[in-house]
């Protein structure tokens, strides 16, 4: 009640003059509903638009090598720019590769990090170092990229990839000379790359979940990793899933610094030790001295296949959540 | 009312300044990365001798070049491969070649043990690429290095990972001297190599190439120059080994000026002369014929000129090698000729 008169002052102000539009402009905003819904509806109608326009511009760009390779292009492995063959099957496999090494370490790493800062870390701790963590993410992924050159690769073909020869050497993965230079150091620096993200979300998810089911479950007898681990996770769930694959598709699209450790030779090998390609990393690289019209058009198209890929595995991403979420309600309910 | 009076008499000193600036013609041109730091030099010290003239230059790579050229968003381009026919043909527009600066790209390699310079054969450095030749020693890379201990180590190949003018002039190079090559991977600014793996920019290459024992890979001779990188010496078409410096690669184009088409689209890798390096290239502005802005056009062309002659004495300093007088001759013949 206090500040309506000093609202109403202007108000009654304007009506004194001719323009009667403005008072009723103004009984909306006063209102502000409208306005608001109006605002935000093109706010969340403009991020449509756009992706609609990325997708119409890579499919038109991209006619020439559609029309040229056909459902060819994503099972071939030939990458030929002087004798126009585009194959992308090499950066494909490169990219889910790396993303599920990834995401193979920063997952259990990520989530029992946060874990630890939002139940059992003492509140001081855990604050200082999410602020910690949160500064990681903010580092630029070309200083990532140099930091593995000069540290992570030495330490890869000198200790750890003899290491993972001379003890799992009997699997495919672990084969092949040790260069340094391949998946597993590209998936390993994308580790640690999203692993901020991961560790961060999670964490504020986890201390969103209502302190009273901590008290009943505790209050029913469980200890405290029984509450952790079957009521306070569970319960936060859907928004863990949701960190990772935010951080996922952080993983296939980052460019620099998975081309400076990943090797750049489009192969496909079951060996981790192997050099590959990943989609992002070869437009980067051939963009700029693409001068043929049909090699220009073929890594368009492959930024069409990333956006699918994206879009395929965010589906599958939701579709997880939704199925997940159900059985949820379900052992809640027995 | 003192504050107004300020205000107007600002505004006015304002609009004769930018009368004064109306004079200045503003050219923009883009392309090649490799000869960046040459031109950069020239355009500031050009824009020093003629304060209203300024070149803007995008320094993106030489696709870039010929593309934003062939749709006219540049006044010039420039690139490290001559402009291929079809591409001159979809351009529309008759675009003329100078070339301006030399450049030369080494073998650099890391083998543990070998402290004196190798020598190596066209027939090695091609198989080593080629995947044929797999071992440090052997017969083709240990027959001219009489004396070195060659380990019996398998060769990590390393190339450059994006599309570059330095990986066109090596694999013009290596088209050149092997059938083989010229069949199965040819030249361009990035090929499906059949072995190795790919460092990012001259950095990126030397990078992996020192930290990975047993392994080769090619740089820019000025990047090894101006970063003491130790390199090898390469057998010429006379058969001779020659190490890459500004002389040996002057040698180079004096041996292709000889005969010179006329637009200037030579290779000259593999030159003859008996010391000519043979890795090396022109590297070219692309001018386009015809300029119709009649300011812009003198400008271009007073540049080209200052370029060919008093502008060459700024090469040697940052490395280039200097363009051979008889090359200098014929380009000033055809700049007189952009209407």
């Amino acid at each position: 009640m206090g500040t309506h008169p000093t609202f109403a002052g202007p108000a009654g102000l304007k009506s004194a003059g001719p323009a009667s539009w403005s008072r009723s402009l103004l009984r909306r905003l006063r209102n502000g509903d409208e306005v608001a819904h109006l605002i935000t509806l093109i706010f969340a109608a403009s991020i449509l638009l756009v992706t609609a326009m990325v997708v119409y511009q890579l499919w038109i760009h991209s006619a020439e090598s559609r029309a040229h390779f056909g459902w060819n292009f994503f099972h071939t492995s030939i990458w030929d720019p002087v004798f126009d063959k585009f194959g992308a099957w090499p950066f494909i496999y490169g990219t889910l590769v790396t993303t599920g090494v990834a995401l193979l370490i920063a997952v259990p790493l990520g989530l029992g990090a946060a874990i630890f800062l939002s139940e059992l870390a003492p509140p001081k701790l855990s604050s200082s170092l999410s602020f910690v963590i949160d500064l990681l993410a903010a580092v630029p992924s070309v200083i990532y990229g140099l930091l593995a050159i000069f540290t992570l690769v030495p330490l890869m073909s000198g200790t750890i990839q003899p290491f993972l020869k001379r003890t799992l050497g009997f699997l495919p993965f672990f084969q092949g000379p040790a260069y340094g230079y391949g998946f597993l150091t590209a998936g390993i620096v994308l580790a640690v790359m999203i692993v901020p993200f991961i560790i961060s979300v999670s964490r504020e998810v986890l201390l969103a979940v209502p302190r009273d089911q901590r008290e009943a479950a505790l209050g029913l007898g469980a200890t405290r990793w029984e509450t952790t681990w079957k009521v306070v996770v569970p319960h936060a769930r859907t928004g863990i899933l949701g960190s990772v694959f935010l951080s996922m598709a952080r993983a296939l699209g980052e460019t620099m610094a998975v081309t400076m450790v990943i090797g750049n030779a489009p192969k496909v090998s079951a060996s981790l030790f192997s050099q590959g390609y990943t989609i992002a990393a070869v437009i980067a690289n051939e963009f700029t001295e693409a001068t043929g019209g049909l090699h220009v058009s073929a890594l368009i198209e492959l930024g069409l296949v990333l956006f699918l890929l994206t879009f395929v595995l965010n589906g599958l991403a939701r579709l997880l959540i939704v199925l997940t979420s159900r059985r949820g309600a379900g052992v809640a309910n027995t | 009312m003192k504050k107004t009076l300020l205000a107007v008499s600002l505004c006015l000193g304002l609009a004769v300044v930018v009368i004064a600036q109306s004079g200045t013609v503003r050219i923009n041109a883009g392309g090649a990365t490799f000869p960046n730091p040459i031109y950069s030099k020239w355009f500031s010290e050009y824009n020093k001798m003629h304060p209203n003239i300024e070149i803007n230059y995008q320094s993106q790579g030489s696709g870039f070049g010929i593309a934003q050229l062939t749709a006219r968003s540049i006044d010039f381009g420039a690139s490290d491969m001559p402009m291929t026919d079809e591409q001159l043909q979809k351009a529309g527009f008759k675009i003329l070649h100078f070339p301006t600066v030399l450049g030369a790209v080494v073998p650099t390699y890391n083998v543990p043990g070998v402290t004196v310079p190798l020598k190596f054969t066209q027939k090695a450095l091609a198989g080593i690429y080629l995947g044929t030749i797999t071992k440090w020693n052997d017969a083709e890379i240990a027959k001219p290095n009489p004396g070195v201990k060659l380990p019996a180590e398998d060769i990590v190949v390393v190339h450059r990972s994006e599309g570059s003018g330095t990986t066109f002039i090596w694999t013009d190079f290596l088209s050149k001297v092997s059938e083989d090559w010229k069949n199965k991977v040819s030249k361009g600014t990035t090929v499906n190599w059949p072995v190795g793996l790919g460092g990012k920019g001259n950095e990126g290459v030397t990078g992996v190439v020192k930290q990975t024992p047993n392994s080769i890979g090619y740089v820019e001779l000025i990047f090894a120059l101006q970063n003491n990188i130790a390199y090898g010496d390469v057998q010429n078409a006379s058969g001779t080994f020659v190490k890459a410096n500004l002389a040996s690669v002057s040698e180079a184009a004096a041996g292709a000026a000889k005969d010179m088409p006329a637009d200037f689209r030579v290779s000259i890798t593999n030159a003859p002369g008996k010391n000519a390096y043979p890795i090396a290239s022109f590297t070219w502005m692309l001018i386009p014929a015809q300029i119709q802005d009649a300011s812009k056009r003198d400008v271009i062309k007073g540049f080209l000129r200052w370029m060919m002659s008093d502008a060459q004495q700024f090469c040697e300093t940052l490395s280039y090698s200097k363009l051979p007088a008889p090359v200098v001759a014929k380009e000033m013949k055809v700049i007189s000729e952009i209407q």
